[in-house]
């Protein structure tokens, strides 16, 4: 039926070529699948690559506390690495990792485990000189005293730390579209090539929005596992 | 790995450093792009900040605006200039759209640094230092000029470091949107599967980055006002996690 279908053509989708419209909820759901993937793999590259830097990171920190003269060393080489630029720092690891994933991952890893590194000595050093040493009176080994005083202690700062490095992951994720592996980034990629505003849009407020929301479940786990923080002191 | 071996030709050819689209051709870009838009924005950022330090107020803005810059990806801010029909100057230079999306872009990535820095700078001049000089008289102007603005000098200059940084990574994220700058020898050997070529701009980029890094740690040294001892290096006056939001 001829009638029909001409009818449907001219149904005004808002990001057909002529109008192209930033916003566009026909767009959400007609491409959901895409964004739902891309959302998918976004997730996943700036999750992996947040645990791999605190996997990194903490025996890292832990040296670094425990020799001074590693101290400079991490530090200087991570904040070396910090400075150069993501777009230049995935080719350089393409070579060993090839147009993959994990080119994306082990790279957004890399900027994480500074922030980390840092935050996590800095965690360390705010515990009060006179718990360590009661501590220390109370009989705690190096081992003990270190998980169940000094790192309980030390977590409001390393939270800071863990909140930091995972909403620059998030949105440095989108830089992954260089291998093709960019989460949402590929979506940008598209809609910068081929002007197509609501998927750009779309994909630029997902971004955000998954930045925020990790934020916020860190904040709220911070809160839970940290019970300690809010008891205040009656006078 | 033939990959280096590519990657070796391509940066000792002296054509590929040469010429338009050479290697120095795009490192002038780069330069001239990061200089302009880290020079606008300390022009708006360093008054801002210096007189909410002052007085005393919006300080939630002054350092939220540095957690909200670290949420947008840089990628997606300049891809939306890109793309929005303002500011759509597209006769403007030879990148047109691009160019001044960029250094829009580049602009407002450098502002949040150089704003919270330059705010807790002032902010957290000794209070007592601060009362003395109102004790001797001094007017406000004065209590700035004499008092605050020495004694934050380094971590100032520190948030203008950081802001470097920033620029130039941001700078070179511009070639993803078509912008101007050395990243577009590594989209170009990319898109076209010459991966030695890709690697060569990263190689370049990533030097250039740590030289700017390291001449930006000589200036803040230099120009700190007051002699400090070995031991205190203007680097501890940083503020702890004092990171470039890196892009």
């Amino acid at each position: 039926m001829p009638v029909t279908l001409l009818v449907s053509a001219a149904e005004p989708s808002c990001y057909n070529r002529t109008v192209n419209e930033w916003w566009c909820t026909a767009y959400l759901t007609d491409y959901r699948s895409e964004l739902v993937d891309a959302t998918v793999e976004h997730l996943l590259i700036t999750i992996s690559a947040v645990l791999l830097g605190i996997a990194i990171a903490f025996p890292l920190a832990l040296l670094a506390r425990r020799f001074v003269r590693l101290e400079t060393g991490i530090m200087g080489a991570s904040t070396a690495l910090y400075t150069i630029p993501s777009l230049a720092l995935f080719p350089l690891l393409v070579p060993f990792t090839g147009i993959t994933a994990t080119t994306v991952v082990l790279g957004l890893a890399l900027y994480a485990l500074t922030i980390l590194v840092r935050s996590i000595l800095d965690g360390l050093a705010s515990v009060p000189d006179d718990v360590r040493e009661s501590a220390r009176g109370l009989g705690y080994g190096r081992a003990s005293q270190l998980f169940r005083i000094e790192l309980p202690l030390a977590l409001p700062v390393m939270m800071g730390g863990l909140r930091v490095a995972t909403v620059s992951t998030v949105a440095l994720t989108t830089v992954g579209a260089l291998v093709a592996h960019g989460g949402l980034g590929n979506l940008i990629a598209d809609g910068v090539l081929t002007n197509f505003k609501a998927e750009l849009m779309a994909a630029c407020v997902l971004s955000v929005a998954i930045a925020l929301l990790l934020d916020v479940l860190i904040v709220v786990t911070e809160r839970l596992v940290t019970p300690w923080t809010r008891t205040r002191v009656r006078t | 790995m033939s990959v280096f071996a590519d990657v070796w030709q391509y940066l000792t050819d002296g054509s590929n450093w040469t010429g338009t689209g050479g290697i120095l051709d795009y490192l002038v870009q780069q330069l001239l792009l990061t200089a302009t838009a880290l020079a606008l924005a300390v022009a708006i950022g360093l008054p801002l900040a210096m007189w909410l330090g002052h007085i005393g107020r919006g300080g939630f803005l002054a350092i939220n605006v540095s957690n909200v810059g670290r949420a947008i990806p840089t990628f997606a801010l300049l891809a939306l200039l890109v793309t929005a029909e303002w500011p759509g100057i597209a006769t403007f230079g030879p990148f047109g759209r691009a160019g001044i999306a960029t250094l829009i872009a580049l602009t407002l990535f450098a502002l949040p640094p150089i704003i919270t820095n330059t705010y807790v700078a002032i902010r957290e001049v000794n209070s007592e230092v601060k009362e003395a000089a109102r004790g001797m008289g001094m007017t406000g102007w004065q209590q700035f000029r004499r008092v605050e603005l020495p004694l934050a000098t380094p971590l100032v200059a520190g948030g203008v470091r950081l802001a470097l940084v920033q620029v130039w990574a941001t700078a070179t994220i511009a070639a993803l949107v078509a912008g101007p700058g050395l990243g577009r020898i590594i989209t170009d050997g990319f898109a076209n599967s010459y991966y030695g070529k890709g690697i060569a701009g990263a190689v370049v980029v990533a030097v250039v980055a740590m030289v700017l890094e390291v001449l930006a740690v000589l200036a803040q040294r230099a120009i700190d006002p007051i002699p400090r001892g070995p031991q205190h290096r203007t680097d501890d006056a940083l503020p702890q996690n004092a990171l470039p939001t890196t892009t």
